[in-house]
């Protein structure tokens, strides 16, 4: 009962419990769709550039936001409604929650993202095959959603708007340092070296090669620093949640 | 003897505050254990850490023989809980909530959905199976809590406060059920603040303030331990001076109440025989005369006096 696989699928329950309750959020609608939306707008309406060039960073600034836009709501809602008491009362570890509250974010983040990677399909202008594409999307998200999470360990308050604020915080600096606006190669050795510290970095990095061909760090690098920042991320939001968690039930 | 609950030394500490002071009992299998205690006294302190949501300082505490500690998903995949503050999810359905409980406790499809029907006529909500939580009465949340808890077929439930606040019906239900399901085998753990729900379900009362036991026994025993607490009222035809009263060694005080005059004492008898030759005396006929137990409340509020005077 307390094995791993038998966890792993008590967080898909508690996916799927998140999606049925917080994918109709409105915070989550506004940072995870028409946040996204307008920035994308932003982005391309009136920029001279030819698509190929805008979505390397439309899709690493989808992604972003879309896979970190449920995550930072659910854990503060819980606590307010005492339901994480009711869950922590069943038998799951902290971490099969944590797990779940990421997939949901994941798969939200997922959703979402297929609307720039039709674009890529329909005008067809990948360079590499679309697997690495795919795979580069899928990782990212996991990455992304366990940063989301991450962000709703501390401080553990049970007012969402503050935790979505505070992630905002920490989101929006991540989109300027990490080459979705200006390319790494672009930016001065400073800037390059802060672009380095951030996971989003890597995934524009990634989609450029994709579609440009060009790209600042070598793909599996790429790859490695995405699977390494979803990993630290994980098991940070794990620890900090498990140091947060007597405060929340206080 | 087969334990369903069993606590030794358990301490809990909130900065500088022992919320749970080295308190040890033993709860047998099939009983319904009562713990009685004023408000942060440590019951729900001691129901969180027993329910695997809080780590104690010091101390041990088992239940269905498991070490809630070390083998807390064990220990909680054989318990049922109703916290003390309603936490169904309101934006999903009665019947989202049992599923869901029911998917993570483990329980088969097929059983979850055979105990979730069951359940849900049993408490009346099947008619509202579909509502969402949100539009239920406290009643109702509180009866779809208790079906959450027994979704799993616990041997273990932890009821912390599951009267409370509830309209006379919903309260005499939840209580009804709760007898049904101990005769079923179940072992109850209930914390209340009402006595006389305590007195009528509880086969063992433990009388918990400041963090310390104050006394574990029946409800019986409690009350006997108290003996100075019985009391006698008797009614006169005319009106008495209670202070003529406190002249008998027997008679430990004497209190007007209403038209009666309410005698504490140890010795009964011998303040009845008293009464009579008093009533003779002085030409009083005797209306009324009951001797009565001490309440249980009458019992907590003296174990509560008694430790609070030892702390000082």
């Amino acid at each position: 009962m307390s094995s791993p696989t038998e966890q792993f699928k008590r967080s898909f329950v508690i996916a799927k419990k998140n999606i049925k309750i917080y994918y109709s959020k409105g915070p989550v609608i506004i940072f995870g769709l028409v946040f996204p939306l307008f920035l994308a707008l932003a982005y391309v309406i009136g920029r001279n550039i030819p698509l190929r060039e805008v979505l390397p960073g439309l899709i690493g600034m989808t992604t972003f936001f879309t896979a970190t836009s449920v995550g930072p709501s659910i854990v503060p809602w819980e606590t307010r409604s005492k339901t994480l008491e009711r869950l922590l009362c069943c038998p799951v570890a902290l971490w099969t929650i944590i797990v779940g509250d990421m997939l949901s974010s994941f798969l939200f983040g997922l959703l979402i993202s297929v609307i720039p990677l039709m674009l890529v399909l329909t005008f067809n202008i990948g360079l590499l095959n679309f697997a690495v594409l795919l795979l580069g999307l899928v990782i990212a998200n996991l990455c992304f959603s366990a940063l989301s999470v991450l962000l709703s360990a501390y401080p553990p308050t049970d007012i969402p708007a503050t935790s979505m604020m505070l992630s905002s915080l920490v989101k929006f600096p991540l989109v300027f340092i990490s080459g979705v606006f200006i390319p790494v190669e672009q930016l001065p050795q400073w800037g390059a070296t802060i672009a380095s510290l951030s996971p989003l970095t890597y995934f524009t990095d990634l989609t450029r090669q994709f579609i440009l061909g060009k790209g600042f760090y070598p793909l599996a690098l790429d790859f490695a620093m995405i699977a390494i920042f979803a990993a630290i991320f994980t098991f940070a939001a794990i620890k900090l949640h498990g140091k947060t968690l007597a405060k929340r039930l206080s | 003897m087969s334990l369903a609950v069993e606590v030794q030394n358990l301490t809990k500490r909130y900065e500088d505050v022992t919320a749970v002071d080295h308190i040890n009992f033993k709860v047998k299998k099939g009983e319904i254990f009562g713990f009685l205690g004023p408000n942060g006294a440590g019951k729900t302190t001691t129901i969180r850490i027993l329910t695997g949501l809080l780590k104690p300082d010091e101390g041990k505490a088992f239940v269905a023989g498991l070490d809630v500690l070390r083998n807390s998903i064990e220990a909680k995949q054989c318990v049922g809980v109703v916290p003390e503050v309603s936490n169904a999810y309101v934006d999903l359905s009665a019947l989202e909530n049992l599923t869901l409980i029911g998917k993570l406790y483990g329980v088969p499809a097929l059983k979850l959905r055979e105990n979730a029907s069951k359940l849900l006529k049993e408490f009346g909500l099947y008619e509202v199976k579909d509502k969402l939580v949100r539009a239920f009465s406290k009643g109702m949340k509180q009866r779809l809590l208790l079906c959450m808890a027994l979704v799993n077929d616990p041997e273990v439930l932890f009821l912390d406060e599951p009267t409370s606040g509830l309209d006379v019906e919903s309260a005499r239900l939840l209580r009804e059920k709760i007898t049904q399901y101990n005769r079923e085998g179940k072992t109850v753990f209930l914390s209340t603040h009402n006595m006389e729900e305590a007195n009528q379900l509880c086969n063992r009362i433990a009388i918990i303030n400041h963090g310390k036991i104050a006394a574990v026994d029946t409800p019986e025993n409690l009350r006997a331990q108290s003996m100075e607490l019985q009391y006698i009222e008797v009614a006169f035809n005319k009106p008495v001076s209670t202070q003529e009263f406190l002249e008998n060694p027997s008679i430990v005080k004497a209190v007007p109440a209403g038209n009666k005059v309410r005698i504490y004492t140890a010795d009964p008898s011998t303040v009845i025989e008293f009464l009579v030759e008093y009533a003779k005396k002085n030409g009083l006929r005797i209306l009324n005369l009951n001797t009565m137990m001490p309440s249980l409340e009458d019992v907590f509020l003296k174990l509560i006096k008694e430790k609070e005077a030892v702390i000082q």
